[in-house]
């Protein structure tokens, strides 16, 4: 008995030894990430307790630029900016995409050829779209002084008032069709046997979406709304093109902000300080969602190993 | 990939049954849906407007620009514009932009198929180290870390290189393409591996003739989801390069912005002119591309 057991834990032992890869194929990737993402990560915390215009010598300031950072109104005023675009855009994106990716997993002609064309925005840079919304919207030249129409005669980008829904609908625009994608994979793998159950129970087509659906779509809304709600903390460009964060500080969200203080008012402790604001918010919702939403499939299927 | 696997395990033996996916149309056909057809209309014109705006707009002269209709297009379509962006250095962003993008996709598809491979296949600490490494950087806005990646790129002596653009897009691609490929590979029987370990293979031979014919779909998606990423970049260039001969798109056309000021149809042209490679390969690999970005991200 014993003789099998320990002959048993030899051959677990010598298949171990033998069948894995060694740590080495794992390392090139390691040191490039740890190179230009892991180290940069230590970096923002250790920078942000000193004092470098970008240029000169960086020395040592202690708790100066957290001081400065932390009393300036301008800090609380882009935090605040970025939940607001944050939520928002997430009220918009997730229904009109979880919709959407419903709709062109259906097996009609007319809906893969508006597919084909409803993906075309994924192709486009944040540049790109910002630069045609700005001329679109424009007050003079833009679609809204011709139309005829009177609400659309604004100053769409400079009205304090208006300006966060048009960047919110900018970035539904432009990133709508992405998470269309992942909900209609997620609705291509459900078993057309669970509608077809639910139809011969005399499910109508609503009944279909609450009880079939939506629950057979769990992990793929954990998946589009954690990139949905940590993607919109690296909402930089968009917006640095649409708006620069105008009128006044009304769309300078967080990252916006950190390049300007960091990038043009030469002010890198101080950015540092944001970048690691940044962080923090960042891993902060990421636990959160993962509290929240029950583990992510593909996460805890990572660490299974 | 399971889906995959299973096709490609059936089909030796007997075709799928079609069976099913008809009895499905039928049913729908029974049952038009108006709503779900109307908004899906709406939605269109939504996505179409604004880049139909931008492609008329591109071929209207600057006077016409001021006095047309701007969603009408115009009569005498004009060609400058394109000819103005072409000779104002188009040519060299787009080798710029091509250039970067394969010189970070390549290298961090490479790297992160032997990540993903240690991962799957390894034991130990040092391995589970280097997956909890790769989880975190997936939650991690790395955006938030310019500042000492400007520091490191210029104490490198970098700065103002393609290079520099080059090295931190292709870390920053890792985690999602480990975490992709690592999860293709998964479903990959045991079996096979030690089969192929009896046969005396190495661990090469196994990458090369058992995990990359399997897992192709997920390198493809991983691919194409970071040439996306890279070739759309637009905060690197902007904080790591600076002279107009090593710029990207994304940054020209907002260079051009400025350069061009009033004349909109000449940016709107840039526009156009930067998205043309993206939908060549969009008209002729839309199913790899799309189909790939799914498998990806829904498994």
């Amino acid at each position: 008995m014993s003789t099998s057991v320990d002959r048993k834990r030899t051959a677990v032992r010598a298949r171990q030894r033998t069948a894995g890869p060694s740590g080495w194929f794992a390392v090139p990737a390691l040191l490039l990430f740890g190179a230009f993402a892991l180290l940069p990560i230590f970096g923002v915390v250790a920078l942000s307790f000193t004092s470098w215009n970008g240029l000169g010598a960086i020395t040592f300031d202690g708790t100066a630029s957290w001081q400065k950072v932390l009393a300036d109104p301008v800090t609380l005023n882009a935090i605040v900016v970025t939940g607001k675009i944050m939520l928002f855009s997430f009220i918009v994106q997730a229904p009109i995409s979880l919709l959407l990716g419903v709709f062109t997993a259906g097996v009609q002609k007319y809906r893969a050829l508006l597919a084909v064309l409803y993906f075309v925005p994924l192709l486009l840079s944040s540049a790109a779209v910002a630069i045609a919304f700005k001329a679109l919207l424009d007050p003079n030249f833009g679609i809204g002084p011709v139309s005829g129409i009177a609400a659309l005669r604004q100053d769409w980008l400079g009205n304090s008032d208006l300006v966060l829904f048009v960047v919110v609908f900018v970035i539904a625009w432009q990133f709508v069709p992405f998470h269309t994608l992942i909900y209609q994979g997620g609705v291509k793998q459900i078993p057309r046997s669970l509608f077809e159950a639910a139809e011969i129970d005399g499910a109508s087509r609503v009944q279909q979406f609450f009880a079939v659906t939506l629950p057979q779509l769990k992990y793929t809304i954990i998946t589009s709304s954690t990139l949905m709600v940590v993607g919109s903390l690296t909402y930089f460009d968009l917006i640095f093109v649409l708006t620069a964060g105008g009128p006044g500080y009304e769309t300078r969200l967080l990252p916006l902000h950190m390049y300007i203080t960091g990038f043009r008012a030469n002010d890198m402790g101080a950015a540092s300080a944001l970048g690691v604001i940044l962080v923090v918010i960042g891993l902060a919702l990421a636990l959160l969602l993962q509290r929240f939403g029950g583990r992510d499939r593909s996460a805890s299927q990572l660490e299974g190993a | 990939m399971s889906a995959t696997t299973t096709t490609r395990r059936t089909a030796t033996s007997a075709p799928p049954s079609p069976q099913p996916r008809r009895r499905g149309r039928r049913e729908r056909r029974e049952r038009r849906n108006w709503l779900a057809g109307l908004s899906g209309w709406i939605w269109l014109a939504v996505i179409i407007l604004p880049i139909y705006y931008v492609v008329i707009t591109s071929f209207k002269n600057q006077a016409g620009f001021f006095s047309s209709n701007p969603l009408l297009p115009t009569l005498e379509p004009t060609f400058d514009n394109y000819a103005l962006v072409l000779n104002a250095g188009f040519t060299i962003y787009l080798a710029n932009s091509l250039i970067v993008t394969i010189g970070a996709v390549v290298p961090a598809l490479l790297v992160s198929f032997m990540a993903a491979y240690a991962i799957v296949r390894g034991r130990g600490r040092f391995i589970s180290f280097t997956s909890t490494v790769f989880l975190m950087g997936l939650a991690i806005p790395l955006q938030a870390t310019i500042v000492p990646i400007y520091l490191i790129i210029t104490k490198m002596g970098l700065y103002d290189s393609l290079l520099a653009l080059i090295l931190p897009s292709a870390a920053f691609a890792l985690p999602i393409s480990v975490l992709i490929l690592s999860n293709f590979m998964r479903d990959i029987p045991s079996e096979l591996f030690e089969s192929m370990r009896l046969d005396g293979a190495s661990n090469w031979s196994i990458l090369w003739h058992l995990v990359l014919p399997m897992t192709r779909p997920a390198v493809v998606t991983v691919g194409i989801y970071n040439a996306l990423q890279v070739w759309n970049g637009f905060l690197f260039p902007l904080i790591l390069t600076q002279s107009p001969d090593k710029r990207v798109l994304p940054l020209s056309l907002w260079a051009f912005q400025g350069e061009f000021s009033v004349n909109v149809p000449a940016i709107l042209a840039s526009v156009v002119l930067s998205t043309i490679p993206l939908l060549v390969v969009y008209i002729f690999g839309r199913r790899q591309l799309l189909g790939g970005l799914t498998a990806g991200f829904s498994k």
